[in-house]
């Protein structure tokens, strides 16, 4: 009988929030991993999947449910499990062989028994001749190397990934993730087992056995892909832009869509909003109205296009949903009849239907531009609405949905707001 | 990391290279001059009374080193304190809630004040010997050097970045090792910074502290500073001169040999990675590192060292510490109820001491005092500003002049003005001023400095882009500092002006009194009240004049100077 690497049952998992109350960020999510897979956490920022890696690496513990590794409780840091980080945390006081022997230290080994370790795993990830180097003579590339070395020389069982390469060139991140799976392929790795949380759906498919999806606020698992596509894998293969094709409408489904009126997820005030430019917003409609899409485009297409990865096109979709401007189903985004008028129109004018847009369809700003007009100096501090947010999202997210508010009033001259104290206003300096 | 060949190996041509002899030189040298400095730690206080110091600067090496010494045990308790005091105060949330404020508040009292009430306790610590007064001496200057070194500890501590921690756990370091391979190495070059400063700072202590005297209790300890000491009794004013020019060598001596080193060899903890900035480096350090003696002669302590990283339980299950959500509010209220009570005995306490003696109309007399020593600060700063700002502008924004300037403004900033406080005071006597205004500029004399070197520190961080948009767009005369070159150094003189107004409060205790001989010049203030009542060993007045002082200070910084970083860190920090 093989127990499993890895069981996750029932798991869920909060955070505390300003006002004492709890924020859910994960919940019942169930999870197995077999021994020989690379799992696949894909979604977007916010969707709990790091968290979720966290947890696995006992770096915190679940609210509720249970992390089961080699049939073990996970308790704390588990001997066997192993991370890269997105930010490679590398020591930069200690040279590459240093940071690499840091974990074996911590086990107590015996002194040769570390260096044979070290600077096997150093020279099984292509470091060679870098033992000596600080982290801060090498390249992004190099140091995340660095990282994955010092995460395989303790042998893990399970390797946690936590998009280990979000933070490099688009170059260096393929020879890395390639190296890699070549690495894996021929059962160079010590590690049996390796889970990935990435929000870039090409890397899932090109590197994952299973991918799951998570949903937003909280995450949720909302689908999970088998990927049977024999490695090396090809991005131009019809199979593999298939399952591209199929991952973008499983998650665009999720979102609100005004076509489906009545079913409809209710934006409120309290609704968290995505930071997304007054300017991309304009950027984007324009070019789904000219040639070649008029007006309609096909998401994945439209990404790799405008090099932009899912995680960033996301939010500038649901942010023209919002307002009205387009609609988002199936994989396919599709300007309406305001998005298409506001392509042809000037400066003046779109700043008219855009500040209509916003009073109309986002209720916040309605909020916020009722409240000054009612008092009788047209202001009101800023702190006043940040509470109310709070009350309702975390901190973050209070802040992040009050600048983005902020942003659009002032686009569309709804409202003004003046930082120095705080206020918001309805005059704009003349 | 190096691979160690033998020493005999190499032959005997290579036995011993140069840098052997000179680092044997260093270590020796070292040796005997701790052996110099301790030597009469252990007689009784008799002995310092048979032999007074005298004037002769024959003995000035020997004080040199004795003052030195005082310094250096200072600053290695200090050490001690940053590590635990901060460490406690960065680890604990409950610790932390009592832990912060109290320094803050420690950090008000003005270090003088320290002496007077302490002295007698340490003296009785080890009756009739040296011994005792060095406590107290070395106290004193500890008081003058920890607090500003806990504060940049714990800071660090508080923002080593998550994904560090992260690793340090995920790789299942030991608390103790990840303290020094984590904690201690991210928050290095901050507190090798802090430890220049205190070093700096101590100097004008140094000089109060070795000539103690509180009402009865007189004790003069072989150093600089009671050289000092005796020359201004006895108006000699070329021993004066011999003592500055002491100091110089020592403070030369301190920056070759202990911090240019520590500096470079902290330059590997640099947090940010970009390559291509050049290295500090030391001649000190390049010695000890390429002799092979200092090589094999440290290797036991580093293997001693290592040992102590090694984890000697099985480590196998570092479990998480769980703080349950529900018991949050609880720790909260047990923790305030615990500093309530601390802070109820402290009142208590204090108000019972003080009360014991004082009549509500001395507590008038010193808060009215405190209002004319605070109208000194204020106004001084303000001129202190007006002149060293725009300089501080001027050397900034030329890398030349501020490579030359930026030394010499720290040099000044680390001299003790009490040395020449004599001049200052012959100088009004001569011209028969009024010393209630005229020996006010002696309180920031040496504190002013500070202004200038960071208002330089934050011109030449102007980005040469910004400079040269100004430039570009004809930005010129008052525009140019109204929107350019003022908010570009706020923050950065903000920083000075806290620290040179807190040095200010702590000089007046010696600057609001100053003497030369027979000539005794008294400015109205809450630094001379403290002085007199030091003199006249009044506890129950000095622990009121500090309490105030301390008042004042804390006041000072709440209400006008947070406020005041907040807003120019919020508003004009670059980047």
């Amino acid at each position: 009988m093989s127990t499993a690497l890895l069981d996750i049952h029932g798991l869920r998992h909060t955070f505390p929030k300003a006002d004492g109350g709890d924020l859910l960020v994960l919940d019942g999510i169930e999870l197995e991993v077999a021994q020989g897979q690379i799992v696949g956490l894909l979604g977007r920022t916010g969707s709990g999947k790091s968290t979720l890696l966290r947890l696995i690496a006992g770096l915190a513990q679940p609210s509720d449910g249970s992390v089961t590794y080699l049939g073990q409780p996970v308790n704390g840091p588990a001997p066997g499990i192993a991370m890269v980080f997105q930010g490679f945390a590398l020591f930069p006081w200690l040279t590459v062989l240093e940071n690499v022997q840091l974990g074996l230290e911590a086990l107590g080994l015996p002194e040769p028994e570390i260096r044979k370790r070290a600077l096997a795993a150093i020279d099984l990830i292509g470091l060679d001749g870098y033992e000596s180097a600080y982290p801060r003579e090498l390249s992004g590339g190099m140091r995340q190397r660095v990282g994955f070395a010092r995460a395989l020389v303790v042998h893990p069982n399970i390797l946690l990934m936590d998009e280990p390469f979000s933070a490099l060139d688009v170059l260096t991140a393929e020879t890395l993730r390639t190296d890699f799976l070549e690495l894996w392929g021929d059962g160079k790795l010590p590690i049996k087992g390796v889970i990935l949380v990435t929000h870039n759906i090409e890397e899932a498919v090109l590197m994952c056995d299973r991918i799951l999806l998570f949903s937003n606020n909280p995450g949720r698992i909302i689908r999970e892909i088998a990927v049977d596509l024999r490695q090396p894998r090809n991005r131009l293969d019809p199979q593999f832009r298939d399952l591209v094709e199929k991952i973008y409408v499983a998650m665009t489904a999720r979102t609100p869509s005004a076509a489906q009126a009545g079913t409809e997820r209710q934006i409120t005030i309290n609704t968290a909003l995505p930071r997304v430019s007054a300017n991309l917003f304009s950027g984007l409609i324009e070019t789904l109205a000219a040639a070649p899409y008029n007006g309609k485009a096909d998401l994945p297409v439209l990404a790799d296009e405008l090099h932009l990865e899912g995680d960033e096109l996301f939010p500038v979709a649901e942010a023209m949903q919002m307002f009205h401007f387009a609609e988002v189903e199936g994989g396919d985004i599709k300007l309406t009849d305001a998005g298409k008028q506001f392509a042809e129109l000037g400066t003046d004018d779109r700043k008219r239907l855009f500040q209509r847009q916003l009073l109309t369809y986002i209720p916040l700003a309605a909020h916020i531009r009722r409240i000054l007009q009612e008092r009788a100096n047209h202001v009101a501090p800023r702190s006043r609405f940040l509470d109310e947010l709070e009350d309702h999202m975390s901190t973050d997210d209070a802040e992040h949905t009050l600048r983005a508010v902020t942003a659009w009033g002032r686009f569309g001259e709804a409202f003004a707001y003046d930082d120095d104290s705080g206020m918001f206003s309805l005059e704009n300096p003349t | 990391m190096r691979v160690f060949v033998p020493i005999s190996v190499g032959g005997w041509a290579r036995l011993f290279s140069r840098w052997d002899v000179l680092a044997v030189l260093l270590i020796l040298g070292l040796l005997a001059f701790l052996g110099t400095a301790s030597r009469h730690l252990f007689q009784p206080l008799a002995e310092l009374q048979r032999t007074p110091p005298s004037l002769d600067p024959v003995n000035l090496p020997e004080y040199a080193a004795r003052t030195t010494l005082r310094m250096l045990v200072a600053m290695a308790l200090s050490l001690l304190f940053t590590f635990t005091y901060a460490t406690l105060a960065a680890k604990s949330r409950r610790a932390e809630r009592l832990l912060i404020p109290l320094l803050d508040i420690l950090q008000s009292v003005p270090i003088l004040g320290f002496i007077s009430v302490t002295v007698v306790f340490f003296m009785a610590l080890a009756p009739g010997k040296v011994l005792g007064a060095e406590f107290a001496a070395i106290f004193a200057i500890f008081t003058s050097q920890a607090w500003n070194m806990a504060f940049s500890f714990y800071q660090s501590l508080r923002t080593v970045p998550t994904e560090l921690i992260e690793a340090s756990r995920n790789f299942r370091l030991t608390p103790w090792m990840s303290f020094w391979r984590v904690d201690v190495p991210f928050a290095m070059p901050q507190l090798i910074w802090n430890m220049m400063m205190s070093m700096s700072g101590s100097w004008f202590f140094v000089v109060a502290s070795e000539a103690i005297s509180v009402g009865n209790t007189t004790v003069t300890l072989p150093g600089v500073g009671s050289y000092i000491a005796l020359a201004i009794q006895q108006q000699n004013l070329h021993a004066v001169g011999w003592a500055i020019g002491t100091m110089l060598v020592v403070i030369l001596i301190y920056d070759q040999v202990l911090f240019r080193p520590l500096v470079a060899w902290a330059d590997r903890f640099r947090f940010e990675q970009e390559p291509g900035l050049i290295a500090p480096r030391s001649w000190v350090l390049d010695i000890l590192r390429r002799s092979r003696i200092v090589d094999r002669m440290t290797r036991p302590f580093a293997a001693l060292w290592h040992y102590t990283m090694i984890p000697h339980r099985p480590n196998t299950d570092v479990a998480v510490k769980h703080e349950p959500q529900t018991r949050r509010g609880w720790i909260a209220f047990q923790s305030g109820l615990i500093v309530s009570a601390l802070a109820a005995l402290a009142l208590w306490q204090s108000a019972s001491f003080i009360l014991e003696g004082i009549k509500l109309a001395d507590v008038g007399t010193t808060l009215l005092l405190g209002l004319a020593t605070l109208a000194r600060v204020v106004v001084l700063i303000a001129l202190a500003s007006v002149i060293w700002v725009p300089v501080g502008v001027w050397v900034g924004t030329r890398p030349y002049a501020a490579l030359v300037v930026q030394p010499i403004a720290q040099f000044l900033a680390a001299f003790p003005a009490n040395v020449l406080f004599p001049i200052a005071v012959s100088l009004i006597v001569a011209w028969k001023l009024d010393p209630n205004i005229w020996l006010s500029p002696l309180m920031i004399l040496g504190t002013q400095w500070y202004i200038l070197f960071n208002v330089i520190a934050g011109a030449s961080a102007l980005p040469a882009e910004l400079r040269a948009a100004g430039a570009n767009f004809r930005v010129r005369g008052w525009l140019w500092w109204r929107r350019i070159a003022l908010p570009a150094v706020l923050p950065y003189y903000v920083t000075g002006a806290i620290t040179a107004s807190g040095g200010s409060w702590n000089a007046s205790i010696v600057a609001e009194v100053a003497s030369w001989g027979s000539e005794h010049l008294e400015a109205k203030g809450l630094g001379a009240y403290i002085a007199q009542q030091t003199d006249a060993g009044n506890f129950h007045h000095i622990v009121l004049g500090i309490a105030v002082m301390s008042l004042y200070v804390v006041i000072v910084n709440r209400v006008f100077w947070r406020p005041l970083y907040l807003y120019a860190e919020r508003k004009f920090r670059l980047g």
